[in-house]
Protein backbone atom coordinates (compact mmCIF):
# COMPACT_ATOMS: atom_id res chain seq x y z
CA UNK A 1 0.00 0.00 0.00
CA UNK A 2 1.20 3.22 -0.83
CA UNK A 3 1.13 6.30 0.99
CA UNK A 4 -0.99 9.03 -0.29
CA UNK A 5 0.40 12.83 -0.87
CA UNK A 6 -2.74 14.03 1.62
CA UNK A 7 -3.04 13.24 5.50
CA UNK A 8 -5.77 11.16 4.61
CA UNK A 9 -6.28 9.95 8.43
CA UNK A 10 -6.36 13.50 9.57
CA UNK A 11 -8.94 14.15 6.83
CA UNK A 12 -11.24 11.94 7.39
CA UNK A 13 -11.82 12.78 11.32
CA UNK A 14 -13.32 16.10 9.63
CA UNK A 15 -16.22 14.65 8.24
CA UNK A 16 -18.18 13.12 10.78
CA UNK A 17 -20.65 10.99 8.38
CA UNK A 18 -17.70 8.84 7.56
CA UNK A 19 -17.73 7.31 11.35
CA UNK A 20 -21.40 6.46 10.94
CA UNK A 21 -22.21 2.38 9.84
CA UNK A 22 -24.68 1.88 7.33
CA UNK A 23 -26.83 -1.36 6.70
CA UNK A 24 -26.54 -2.63 10.62
CA UNK A 25 -22.68 -2.84 11.11
CA UNK A 26 -20.80 -1.59 8.13
CA UNK A 27 -18.43 1.04 8.49
CA UNK A 28 -19.71 3.76 4.93
CA UNK A 29 -17.62 3.67 1.82
CA UNK A 30 -18.14 6.50 0.28
CA UNK A 31 -17.79 6.16 -3.52
CA UNK A 32 -20.63 8.35 -4.98
CA UNK A 33 -18.26 11.34 -4.96
CA UNK A 34 -18.95 11.97 -8.67
CA UNK A 35 -22.45 12.49 -7.61
CA UNK A 36 -22.04 14.80 -4.62
CA UNK A 37 -19.31 15.02 -2.22
CA UNK A 38 -19.43 14.66 1.34
CA UNK A 39 -19.02 18.03 3.91
CA UNK A 40 -16.44 18.75 6.62
CA UNK A 41 -17.28 19.99 10.31
CA UNK A 42 -15.98 23.45 9.10
CA UNK A 43 -18.43 23.70 6.37
CA UNK A 44 -21.07 22.54 8.47
CA UNK A 45 -19.88 25.02 10.90
CA UNK A 46 -19.67 27.79 8.41
CA UNK A 47 -23.05 27.17 7.88
CA UNK A 48 -24.34 26.55 11.40
CA UNK A 49 -22.97 29.75 11.88
CA UNK A 50 -24.32 31.82 10.11
CA UNK A 51 -27.75 30.69 11.03
CA UNK A 52 -26.91 31.23 14.85
CA UNK A 53 -25.05 34.50 14.75
CA UNK A 54 -25.60 36.08 11.45
CA UNK A 55 -29.20 35.24 10.01
CA UNK A 56 -30.18 38.33 7.64
CA UNK A 57 -31.07 39.13 4.50
CA UNK A 58 -27.79 41.01 2.49
CA UNK A 59 -27.23 43.75 0.74
CA UNK A 60 -29.77 46.04 1.78
CA UNK A 61 -30.13 46.52 5.59
CA UNK A 62 -28.17 48.89 7.14
CA UNK A 63 -27.73 47.07 10.76
CA UNK A 64 -24.65 45.55 12.02
CA UNK A 65 -25.96 41.91 11.35
CA UNK A 66 -26.97 42.14 7.63
CA UNK A 67 -23.33 44.03 7.33
CA UNK A 68 -21.54 41.23 8.55
CA UNK A 69 -24.15 38.83 6.81
CA UNK A 70 -23.65 40.43 3.23
CA UNK A 71 -19.40 40.74 3.84
CA UNK A 72 -19.35 37.02 4.55
CA UNK A 73 -21.06 36.58 1.40
CA UNK A 74 -19.30 38.57 -0.22
CA UNK A 75 -16.32 37.30 0.69
CA UNK A 76 -17.13 34.38 -0.97
CA UNK A 77 -17.19 35.90 -4.60
CA UNK A 78 -13.52 36.68 -3.30
CA UNK A 79 -12.43 33.23 -2.88
CA UNK A 80 -13.97 32.08 -5.49
CA UNK A 81 -12.17 33.69 -8.36
CA UNK A 82 -9.13 33.98 -6.58
CA UNK A 83 -9.89 29.93 -6.36
CA UNK A 84 -10.21 29.45 -10.21
CA UNK A 85 -8.07 32.06 -11.03
CA UNK A 86 -10.40 35.64 -11.97
CA UNK A 87 -9.35 38.57 -11.78
CA UNK A 88 -12.48 40.51 -11.76
CA UNK A 89 -14.50 39.64 -9.11
CA UNK A 90 -18.01 41.02 -10.35
CA UNK A 91 -17.49 38.19 -13.07
CA UNK A 92 -18.50 35.19 -10.46
CA UNK A 93 -22.57 34.91 -10.91
CA UNK A 94 -23.76 33.01 -8.02
CA UNK A 95 -26.67 30.77 -9.17
CA UNK A 96 -28.09 27.24 -7.46
CA UNK A 97 -25.39 25.01 -9.55
CA UNK A 98 -24.06 23.98 -12.53
CA UNK A 99 -27.20 23.66 -14.11
CA UNK A 100 -28.68 27.07 -13.87
CA UNK A 101 -26.06 28.15 -14.60
CA UNK A 102 -25.71 26.68 -17.99
CA UNK A 103 -29.71 27.42 -18.49
CA UNK A 104 -28.46 30.98 -17.96
CA UNK A 105 -26.19 31.06 -20.68
CA UNK A 106 -28.67 28.89 -23.12
CA UNK A 107 -31.51 31.74 -21.76
CA UNK A 108 -29.92 35.18 -21.82
CA UNK A 109 -27.04 34.89 -24.03
CA UNK A 110 -28.56 31.96 -26.22
CA UNK A 111 -31.89 33.91 -27.20
CA UNK A 112 -29.80 37.07 -27.75
CA UNK A 113 -27.07 35.65 -29.95
CA UNK A 114 -28.42 32.40 -31.74
CA UNK A 115 -30.14 32.17 -35.10
CA UNK A 116 -32.10 30.00 -37.53
CA UNK A 117 -29.46 27.74 -38.85
CA UNK A 118 -26.74 28.46 -36.62
CA UNK A 119 -25.27 25.48 -34.96
CA UNK A 120 -24.39 24.47 -31.28
CA UNK A 121 -21.60 21.77 -30.72
CA UNK A 122 -21.82 19.56 -27.62
CA UNK A 123 -20.30 16.13 -26.97
CA UNK A 124 -21.30 12.62 -26.98
CA UNK A 125 -19.76 12.98 -22.94
CA UNK A 126 -22.20 15.72 -21.67
CA UNK A 127 -24.56 15.86 -18.68
CA UNK A 128 -28.05 16.39 -19.49
CA UNK A 129 -28.11 19.76 -18.00
CA UNK A 130 -25.19 20.52 -21.02
CA UNK A 131 -27.41 18.89 -23.63
CA UNK A 132 -31.13 19.84 -22.69
CA UNK A 133 -31.11 23.48 -22.44
CA UNK A 134 -28.95 23.71 -25.84
CA UNK A 135 -31.72 21.25 -27.29
CA UNK A 136 -34.63 23.61 -26.24
CA UNK A 137 -32.63 26.78 -27.70
CA UNK A 138 -32.11 25.37 -30.92
CA UNK A 139 -35.19 23.93 -31.11
CA UNK A 140 -36.90 27.48 -30.58
CA UNK A 141 -34.50 29.27 -33.12
CA UNK A 142 -34.52 26.63 -35.97
CA UNK A 143 -30.64 26.04 -35.31
CA UNK A 144 -29.04 23.04 -34.84
CA UNK A 145 -27.56 20.84 -32.22
CA UNK A 146 -24.47 18.67 -33.55
CA UNK A 147 -21.88 16.34 -31.22
CA UNK A 148 -18.37 15.87 -31.25
CA UNK A 149 -18.18 12.05 -30.66
CA UNK A 150 -16.08 9.85 -28.83
CA UNK A 151 -13.76 7.35 -29.51
CA UNK A 152 -13.17 3.62 -28.27
CA UNK A 153 -10.83 5.09 -25.58
CA UNK A 154 -14.12 7.32 -24.36
CA UNK A 155 -12.02 10.48 -25.64
CA UNK A 156 -13.41 13.36 -28.24
CA UNK A 157 -12.94 12.92 -31.77
CA UNK A 158 -11.86 16.54 -31.91
CA UNK A 159 -11.60 16.41 -35.66
CA UNK A 160 -14.99 16.68 -36.23
CA UNK A 161 -15.33 19.82 -34.52
CA UNK A 162 -13.09 21.18 -37.45
CA UNK A 163 -15.86 19.69 -39.37
CA UNK A 164 -18.82 21.51 -37.78
CA UNK A 165 -16.33 24.85 -37.46
CA UNK A 166 -15.72 25.10 -41.09
CA UNK A 167 -19.75 25.51 -41.96
CA UNK A 168 -19.27 29.62 -40.73
CA UNK A 169 -22.52 29.07 -38.19
CA UNK A 170 -21.29 27.55 -35.40
CA UNK A 171 -22.27 29.93 -32.44
CA UNK A 172 -21.19 27.85 -29.32
CA UNK A 173 -18.69 24.69 -28.21
CA UNK A 174 -19.61 23.53 -25.05
CA UNK A 175 -17.96 20.49 -23.07
CA UNK A 176 -17.39 19.27 -19.67
CA UNK A 177 -13.85 19.57 -18.77
CA UNK A 178 -14.42 16.16 -17.07
CA UNK A 179 -16.84 13.26 -18.08
CA UNK A 180 -19.15 12.87 -15.21
CA UNK A 181 -19.01 8.83 -16.35
CA UNK A 182 -15.56 8.05 -18.16
CA UNK A 183 -14.01 10.26 -16.12
CA UNK A 184 -12.29 11.65 -19.06
CA UNK A 185 -10.39 14.67 -19.07
CA UNK A 186 -11.11 16.84 -22.15
CA UNK A 187 -8.16 18.53 -23.93
CA UNK A 188 -10.08 21.86 -23.23
CA UNK A 189 -6.63 24.32 -24.34
CA UNK A 190 -7.01 22.28 -27.91
CA UNK A 191 -10.77 22.87 -28.20
CA UNK A 192 -10.39 26.22 -27.19
CA UNK A 193 -7.66 27.24 -29.45
CA UNK A 194 -9.78 25.96 -32.37
CA UNK A 195 -12.59 27.27 -31.79
CA UNK A 196 -10.66 30.86 -31.13
CA UNK A 197 -8.74 30.82 -34.74
CA UNK A 198 -13.20 30.45 -35.71
CA UNK A 199 -14.00 33.30 -33.62
CA UNK A 200 -16.55 31.08 -32.31
CA UNK A 201 -17.38 31.38 -28.07
CA UNK A 202 -16.59 28.02 -25.95
CA UNK A 203 -18.51 27.16 -22.81
CA UNK A 204 -17.10 24.99 -19.88
CA UNK A 205 -18.53 22.43 -17.80
CA UNK A 206 -16.59 22.22 -14.70
CA UNK A 207 -18.79 20.84 -12.21
CA UNK A 208 -16.49 17.36 -12.18
CA UNK A 209 -13.05 19.50 -13.00
CA UNK A 210 -12.86 22.03 -10.46
CA UNK A 211 -13.33 19.45 -7.40
CA UNK A 212 -10.72 17.31 -8.92
CA UNK A 213 -8.30 19.53 -10.25
CA UNK A 214 -6.31 22.81 -10.46
CA UNK A 215 -8.28 25.16 -12.85
CA UNK A 216 -6.90 28.23 -14.45
CA UNK A 217 -9.96 30.00 -16.18
CA UNK A 218 -7.53 33.67 -16.70
CA UNK A 219 -5.02 31.39 -18.42
CA UNK A 220 -7.51 28.80 -20.48
CA UNK A 221 -9.40 31.92 -22.28
CA UNK A 222 -12.74 30.17 -22.78
CA UNK A 223 -15.98 32.68 -22.74
CA UNK A 224 -17.70 31.08 -19.99
CA UNK A 225 -17.15 28.74 -17.31
CA UNK A 226 -19.48 26.58 -14.47
CA UNK A 227 -19.32 24.27 -11.50
CA UNK A 228 -21.06 23.43 -8.27
CA UNK A 229 -20.42 23.78 -4.91
CA UNK A 230 -21.70 20.70 -3.96
CA UNK A 231 -19.26 18.39 -5.48
CA UNK A 232 -16.51 19.98 -3.84
CA UNK A 233 -17.21 19.67 -0.52
CA UNK A 234 -19.49 22.58 0.00
CA UNK A 235 -23.43 22.80 0.48
CA UNK A 236 -25.97 22.22 -2.36
CA UNK A 237 -27.65 24.79 -3.85
CA UNK A 238 -24.69 26.81 -4.77
CA UNK A 239 -23.12 27.64 -8.45
CA UNK A 240 -21.14 29.69 -10.04
CA UNK A 241 -21.19 31.13 -13.39
CA UNK A 242 -17.84 32.82 -14.67
CA UNK A 243 -18.31 34.69 -18.18
CA UNK A 244 -16.12 37.78 -19.28
CA UNK A 245 -17.60 41.72 -18.34
CA UNK A 246 -18.44 42.25 -22.08
CA UNK A 247 -20.48 39.39 -22.38
CA UNK A 248 -22.49 39.99 -19.33
CA UNK A 249 -22.86 43.24 -19.75
CA UNK A 250 -24.64 42.61 -23.55
CA UNK A 251 -26.77 39.77 -22.39
CA UNK A 252 -30.31 40.63 -21.03
CA UNK A 253 -31.12 39.66 -17.98
CA UNK A 254 -32.16 36.01 -16.95
CA UNK A 255 -34.56 36.26 -14.11
CA UNK A 256 -36.08 39.60 -13.10
CA UNK A 257 -36.78 40.49 -9.31
CA UNK A 258 -35.22 41.87 -6.55
CA UNK A 259 -31.41 42.90 -6.33
CA UNK A 260 -30.80 42.99 -10.38
CA UNK A 261 -32.35 46.24 -10.64
CA UNK A 262 -31.33 49.76 -10.43
CA UNK A 263 -34.62 51.77 -10.64
CA UNK A 264 -38.13 50.18 -11.12
CA UNK A 265 -40.55 51.95 -12.78
CA UNK A 266 -43.91 50.97 -13.56
CA UNK A 267 -43.20 50.32 -16.99
CA UNK A 268 -39.65 50.52 -17.43
CA UNK A 269 -36.66 48.91 -15.37
CA UNK A 270 -33.11 49.78 -15.69
CA UNK A 271 -30.55 46.65 -14.64
CA UNK A 272 -27.96 46.34 -11.26
CA UNK A 273 -24.24 46.49 -11.82
CA UNK A 274 -22.76 43.47 -12.27
CA UNK A 275 -23.00 40.62 -10.72
CA UNK A 276 -25.64 41.84 -9.32
CA UNK A 277 -27.96 42.04 -12.66
CA UNK A 278 -27.76 38.18 -12.78
CA UNK A 279 -28.49 37.34 -8.84
CA UNK A 280 -32.12 38.00 -8.39
CA UNK A 281 -33.80 37.33 -5.30
CA UNK A 282 -32.70 36.54 -1.85
CA UNK A 283 -29.57 33.75 -2.85
CA UNK A 284 -28.42 30.90 -0.89
CA UNK A 285 -26.99 32.75 1.53
CA UNK A 286 -26.04 30.26 3.92
CA UNK A 287 -24.80 27.90 0.99
CA UNK A 288 -22.61 30.76 -0.21
CA UNK A 289 -20.90 31.20 3.05
CA UNK A 290 -20.78 27.84 3.54
CA UNK A 291 -18.99 27.37 0.77
CA UNK A 292 -16.02 29.80 0.80
CA UNK A 293 -15.12 27.50 3.86
CA UNK A 294 -15.14 24.69 1.40
CA UNK A 295 -12.85 26.62 -0.96
CA UNK A 296 -10.46 27.32 1.93
CA UNK A 297 -10.10 23.40 3.20
CA UNK A 298 -9.47 22.72 -0.59
CA UNK A 299 -6.88 25.58 -0.68
CA UNK A 300 -5.29 24.25 1.58
CA UNK A 301 -4.72 20.85 0.70
CA UNK A 302 -3.63 22.23 -2.83
CA UNK A 303 -5.33 21.29 -5.50
CA UNK A 304 -2.18 19.56 -7.00
CA UNK A 305 -2.17 16.97 -4.40
CA UNK A 306 -5.77 16.20 -4.51
CA UNK A 307 -5.48 15.52 -7.80
CA UNK A 308 -2.55 13.43 -7.16
CA UNK A 309 -3.70 11.61 -4.57
CA UNK A 310 -7.05 10.91 -6.33
CA UNK A 311 -4.89 9.80 -9.42
CA UNK A 312 -2.71 6.89 -7.55
CA UNK A 313 -5.89 5.67 -5.38
CA UNK A 314 -7.46 5.73 -9.37
CA UNK A 315 -4.86 3.45 -10.44
CA UNK A 316 -4.98 1.40 -8.05
CA UNK A 317 -8.51 0.89 -8.30
CA UNK A 318 -8.16 0.16 -12.11
CA UNK A 319 -5.38 -2.39 -11.15
CA UNK A 320 -7.63 -3.90 -9.14
CA UNK A 321 -11.20 -4.11 -11.08
CA UNK A 322 -9.85 -4.82 -13.92
CA UNK A 323 -8.10 -7.98 -11.84
CA UNK A 324 -11.65 -9.47 -12.22
CA UNK A 325 -12.67 -11.56 -14.74
CA UNK A 326 -15.55 -10.51 -17.14
CA UNK A 327 -15.62 -6.82 -16.02
CA UNK A 328 -15.68 -3.82 -18.44
CA UNK A 329 -14.17 -1.25 -17.98
CA UNK A 330 -15.10 2.31 -19.90
CA UNK A 331 -12.50 5.37 -20.34
CA UNK A 332 -9.50 5.86 -20.89
CA UNK A 333 -6.52 3.69 -19.44
CA UNK A 334 -4.01 6.50 -19.53
CA UNK A 335 -4.05 8.07 -15.66
CA UNK A 336 -3.19 11.27 -16.76
CA UNK A 337 -6.00 11.44 -18.86
CA UNK A 338 -8.70 10.66 -16.15
CA UNK A 339 -10.23 11.91 -12.70
CA UNK A 340 -11.06 9.59 -10.03
CA UNK A 341 -14.27 7.98 -11.61
CA UNK A 342 -14.41 4.62 -12.73
CA UNK A 343 -17.60 3.42 -15.17
CA UNK A 344 -17.74 -0.20 -15.50
CA UNK A 345 -20.57 -3.39 -16.14
CA UNK A 346 -19.58 -6.88 -14.54
CA UNK A 347 -20.71 -10.15 -16.95
CA UNK A 348 -23.99 -9.82 -16.56
CA UNK A 349 -25.13 -8.77 -13.73
CA UNK A 350 -27.06 -5.35 -14.26
CA UNK A 351 -25.70 -2.03 -12.55
CA UNK A 352 -29.04 -1.72 -10.17
CA UNK A 353 -28.39 -5.40 -9.21
CA UNK A 354 -24.81 -4.85 -8.15
CA UNK A 355 -25.00 -1.55 -6.42
CA UNK A 356 -27.67 -2.90 -4.40
CA UNK A 357 -25.57 -5.60 -3.19
CA UNK A 358 -22.12 -3.62 -2.79
CA UNK A 359 -24.30 -1.43 -0.56
CA UNK A 360 -25.04 -4.48 1.57
CA UNK A 361 -21.17 -3.91 2.09
CA UNK A 362 -21.15 -0.57 3.16
CA UNK A 363 -20.47 0.37 -0.29
CA UNK A 364 -21.96 3.24 -2.40
CA UNK A 365 -21.71 3.24 -5.27
CA UNK A 366 -24.01 4.64 -8.28
CA UNK A 367 -25.88 2.61 -11.25
CA UNK A 368 -27.75 4.05 -13.67
CA UNK A 369 -27.52 6.58 -16.59
CA UNK A 370 -25.81 9.42 -14.63
CA UNK A 371 -27.76 12.33 -16.20
CA UNK A 372 -26.12 11.00 -19.40
CA UNK A 373 -27.88 8.91 -21.40
CA UNK A 374 -26.68 9.97 -24.78
CA UNK A 375 -23.14 8.96 -23.83
CA UNK A 376 -24.98 5.35 -22.65
CA UNK A 377 -26.45 5.27 -26.07
CA UNK A 378 -22.82 5.25 -28.41
CA UNK A 379 -21.55 2.88 -25.45
CA UNK A 380 -24.65 0.89 -26.43
CA UNK A 381 -25.28 -0.18 -22.54
CA UNK A 382 -28.67 1.24 -20.54
CA UNK A 383 -26.26 1.76 -17.77
CA UNK A 384 -23.40 1.18 -16.17
CA UNK A 385 -21.94 1.18 -12.07
CA UNK A 386 -19.55 3.89 -11.20
CA UNK A 387 -17.08 4.43 -8.25
CA UNK A 388 -15.84 7.93 -8.14
CA UNK A 389 -13.41 8.94 -5.61
CA UNK A 390 -12.13 12.16 -3.02
CA UNK A 391 -9.76 13.60 -0.83
CA UNK A 392 -11.15 10.90 1.95
CA UNK A 393 -11.01 7.70 -0.16
CA UNK A 394 -8.11 5.18 0.44
CA UNK A 395 -7.00 1.90 -0.48
CA UNK A 396 -9.04 -0.36 1.96
CA UNK A 397 -11.60 1.04 0.98
CA UNK A 398 -11.38 -0.11 -2.59
CA UNK A 399 -10.45 -3.39 -1.30
CA UNK A 400 -13.85 -2.96 0.77
CA UNK A 401 -15.38 -2.75 -2.86
CA UNK A 402 -13.64 -5.35 -4.60
CA UNK A 403 -14.54 -8.11 -1.67
CA UNK A 404 -18.09 -6.68 -2.38
CA UNK A 405 -17.83 -7.39 -6.36
CA UNK A 406 -16.64 -10.81 -4.76
CA UNK A 407 -19.90 -11.49 -2.71
CA UNK A 408 -21.63 -9.91 -6.20
CA UNK A 409 -19.93 -12.63 -8.23
CA UNK A 410 -20.92 -15.88 -6.03
CA UNK A 411 -24.59 -14.56 -5.54
CA UNK A 412 -24.76 -14.81 -9.30
CA UNK A 413 -22.73 -17.34 -9.72
CA UNK A 414 -20.29 -15.69 -12.54
CA UNK B 1 -34.14 -8.94 2.41
CA UNK B 2 -30.72 -9.65 2.26
CA UNK B 3 -29.08 -10.14 -0.93
CA UNK B 4 -28.67 -13.66 -0.81
CA UNK B 5 -32.70 -14.21 -0.10
CA UNK B 6 -33.43 -12.24 -3.10
CA UNK B 7 -30.58 -13.59 -5.81
CA UNK B 8 -32.21 -17.15 -5.31
CA UNK B 9 -31.96 -19.35 -8.36
CA UNK B 10 -35.67 -18.27 -9.15
CA UNK B 11 -34.58 -14.54 -10.20
CA UNK B 12 -31.69 -15.77 -11.83
CA UNK B 13 -33.18 -18.41 -13.84
CA UNK B 14 -35.67 -15.92 -14.98
CA UNK B 15 -33.37 -13.08 -15.65
CA UNK B 16 -31.34 -15.23 -17.50
CA UNK B 17 -33.69 -17.44 -19.28
CA UNK B 18 -36.76 -15.26 -20.16
CA UNK B 19 -39.92 -16.71 -20.76
CA UNK B 20 -42.34 -15.38 -23.36
CA UNK B 21 -39.43 -12.67 -24.34
CA UNK B 22 -40.65 -10.68 -27.43
CA UNK B 23 -42.96 -9.09 -29.39
CA UNK B 24 -45.92 -10.12 -30.87
CA UNK B 25 -47.50 -9.38 -34.40
CA UNK B 26 -50.61 -8.11 -34.01
CA UNK B 27 -51.35 -7.69 -30.03
CA UNK B 28 -54.35 -6.42 -29.12
CA UNK B 29 -52.97 -4.81 -26.00
CA UNK B 30 -49.71 -2.86 -25.95
CA UNK B 31 -48.48 -1.30 -23.12
CA UNK B 32 -44.94 0.15 -22.46
CA UNK B 33 -43.12 2.36 -19.67
CA UNK B 34 -40.09 2.77 -17.68
CA UNK B 35 -38.97 3.56 -14.54
CA UNK B 36 -37.20 7.43 -14.67
CA UNK B 37 -35.08 6.71 -11.67
CA UNK B 38 -33.41 3.80 -12.85
CA UNK B 39 -34.13 3.78 -16.58
CA UNK B 40 -35.35 0.32 -16.56
CA UNK B 41 -37.82 -0.59 -19.25
CA UNK B 42 -40.58 -2.71 -20.34
CA UNK B 43 -43.28 -3.22 -23.11
CA UNK B 44 -45.91 -5.56 -23.06
CA UNK B 45 -47.77 -7.48 -25.81
CA UNK B 46 -51.30 -9.10 -25.01
CA UNK B 47 -53.87 -10.80 -27.38
CA UNK B 48 -56.61 -12.00 -26.13
CA UNK B 49 -59.37 -14.19 -27.17
CA UNK B 50 -62.68 -15.49 -26.50
CA UNK B 51 -61.95 -13.74 -22.77
CA UNK B 52 -58.67 -15.17 -22.30
CA UNK B 53 -54.86 -14.41 -22.68
CA UNK B 54 -54.36 -16.02 -25.78
CA UNK B 55 -50.68 -15.11 -25.96
CA UNK B 56 -48.09 -12.81 -24.30
CA UNK B 57 -44.61 -11.37 -24.81
CA UNK B 58 -42.70 -8.74 -23.32
CA UNK B 59 -39.50 -6.88 -23.87
CA UNK B 60 -37.35 -4.77 -21.74
CA UNK B 61 -33.58 -3.70 -20.50
CA UNK B 62 -33.17 -3.87 -16.40
CA UNK B 63 -32.38 -5.33 -13.54
CA UNK B 64 -32.45 -9.24 -12.91
CA UNK B 65 -35.57 -8.21 -10.37
CA UNK B 66 -37.71 -5.96 -13.17
CA UNK B 67 -36.65 -8.73 -15.64
CA UNK B 68 -37.42 -11.61 -13.76
CA UNK B 69 -40.62 -10.19 -12.52
CA UNK B 70 -41.74 -9.75 -16.47
CA UNK B 71 -40.80 -12.89 -17.70
CA UNK B 72 -42.38 -14.52 -14.82
CA UNK B 73 -45.86 -12.31 -14.93
CA UNK B 74 -46.24 -13.34 -18.36
CA UNK B 75 -46.38 -16.90 -17.37
CA UNK B 76 -49.09 -16.19 -14.64
CA UNK B 77 -50.99 -14.78 -17.07
CA UNK B 78 -50.91 -17.45 -20.27
CA UNK B 79 -54.02 -18.73 -20.65
CA UNK B 80 -55.93 -17.16 -18.31
CA UNK B 81 -59.51 -15.81 -17.81
CA UNK B 82 -59.25 -12.45 -18.91
CA UNK B 83 -60.76 -11.78 -15.21
CA UNK B 84 -58.48 -13.23 -13.03
CA UNK B 85 -55.32 -11.88 -14.79
CA UNK B 86 -57.13 -8.29 -13.50
CA UNK B 87 -57.32 -9.55 -10.36
CA UNK B 88 -53.29 -10.08 -9.98
CA UNK B 89 -52.20 -8.11 -7.08
CA UNK B 90 -48.49 -7.47 -6.13
CA UNK B 91 -48.75 -10.09 -3.28
CA UNK B 92 -49.12 -12.76 -6.13
CA UNK B 93 -46.03 -11.34 -8.06
CA UNK B 94 -43.76 -10.91 -4.47
CA UNK B 95 -44.67 -14.29 -3.63
CA UNK B 96 -44.24 -15.98 -6.90
CA UNK B 97 -40.49 -14.07 -6.87
CA UNK B 98 -39.76 -15.27 -2.82
CA UNK B 99 -39.38 -11.61 -1.84
CA UNK B 100 -41.09 -10.54 1.06
CA UNK B 101 -39.51 -7.29 2.30
CA UNK B 102 -38.29 -5.42 -0.48
CA UNK B 103 -37.21 -1.99 -0.19
CA UNK B 104 -39.16 1.00 -1.59
CA UNK B 105 -36.55 1.53 -4.63
CA UNK B 106 -36.40 -2.17 -5.19
CA UNK B 107 -40.09 -3.07 -4.83
CA UNK B 108 -40.35 -0.36 -7.61
CA UNK B 109 -37.81 -2.75 -9.73
CA UNK B 110 -40.31 -5.63 -8.89
CA UNK B 111 -43.82 -4.24 -9.84
CA UNK B 112 -42.98 -2.35 -13.05
CA UNK B 113 -44.18 -5.23 -15.17
CA UNK B 114 -47.56 -5.64 -12.89
CA UNK B 115 -48.01 -1.40 -13.50
CA UNK B 116 -47.79 -2.47 -17.17
CA UNK B 117 -50.40 -4.72 -17.00
CA UNK B 118 -52.67 -2.85 -15.19
CA UNK B 119 -52.47 0.37 -17.84
CA UNK B 120 -52.48 -2.28 -20.30
CA UNK B 121 -55.54 -3.81 -19.44
CA UNK B 122 -57.20 -0.47 -18.44
CA UNK B 123 -56.26 1.22 -22.01
CA UNK B 124 -58.24 -2.20 -23.56
CA UNK B 125 -61.09 -1.92 -21.17
CA UNK B 126 -61.70 1.69 -21.97
CA UNK B 127 -61.07 1.85 -25.84
CA UNK B 128 -61.46 -2.30 -27.12
CA UNK B 129 -64.77 -2.81 -24.41
CA UNK B 130 -65.82 1.12 -23.80
CA UNK B 131 -65.84 -0.28 -19.96
CA UNK B 132 -65.34 2.76 -17.72
CA UNK B 133 -66.48 1.23 -14.18
CA UNK B 134 -63.42 -1.41 -13.80
CA UNK B 135 -61.04 0.86 -15.94
CA UNK B 136 -61.08 3.17 -13.14
CA UNK B 137 -60.93 0.07 -10.60
CA UNK B 138 -58.14 -1.16 -12.68
CA UNK B 139 -56.22 2.50 -13.63
CA UNK B 140 -56.16 3.45 -9.72
CA UNK B 141 -54.92 0.17 -8.79
CA UNK B 142 -52.13 0.60 -11.12
CA UNK B 143 -51.03 4.29 -10.11
CA UNK B 144 -51.12 2.61 -6.68
CA UNK B 145 -48.02 0.42 -7.57
CA UNK B 146 -45.24 3.05 -7.58
C1 LIG C 1 -20.42 17.05 -15.70
C2 LIG C 1 -21.59 17.57 -14.92
N1 LIG C 1 -22.25 18.64 -15.36
C3 LIG C 1 -23.30 19.15 -14.71
C4 LIG C 1 -23.78 18.58 -13.56
C5 LIG C 1 -24.99 19.18 -12.90
O1 LIG C 1 -24.65 19.78 -11.71
P1 LIG C 1 -25.77 20.29 -10.70
O2 LIG C 1 -26.72 19.16 -10.50
O3 LIG C 1 -25.00 20.63 -9.48
O4 LIG C 1 -26.43 21.48 -11.32
C6 LIG C 1 -23.13 17.47 -13.05
C7 LIG C 1 -23.62 16.83 -11.80
O5 LIG C 1 -23.95 15.68 -11.72
C8 LIG C 1 -22.03 16.94 -13.75
O6 LIG C 1 -21.38 15.85 -13.31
Amino acid sequence: MQASILNVEKIRKDFPILQRKVREDKPLVYLDNASTSQKPIQVIDAIRNYYLNQNSNIHRAVYALAEEATSSFEATRDKVAKFVNVKNREEIIFTRGTTEAINLVAYAWGRKNVEKDDIIVTTEYEHHSNIVPWQLLTKEKGAKLEYIGIDDNGELILDQLDKYLETGRVKLVTFSQMSNVLGTITDTNKIIAKCKKAGVKTLIDGAQSVPHMQVDIDNMGCDFFTFSAHKMLGPTGVGILWARKEILEEMPPFHGGGDMIREVHKYETTWNDLPYKFEAGTPNIAGVIGFATAIDYLSQLGMLSVREHESQLTKYALEQISKIDKMKIYGPTDISKRGGVISFNYADIHPHDLASIVDEDGVAIRSGHHCAQVLMERLDVAATSRASFYIYNTEQEVDVLIKALNHAKELFKI
Amino acid sequence: MSSADIYREIILDYYRNPRNFGKLENPDIVKRDSNPLCGDELEMHINIKDNKVADVKYTGKGCAISQASASLLTEMMMGKDFDEVKKLSKEDILENLGLTELGPTRLKCALLSLKVLKYGIYSYLIEKLKDTSSADKIKKEASGLF
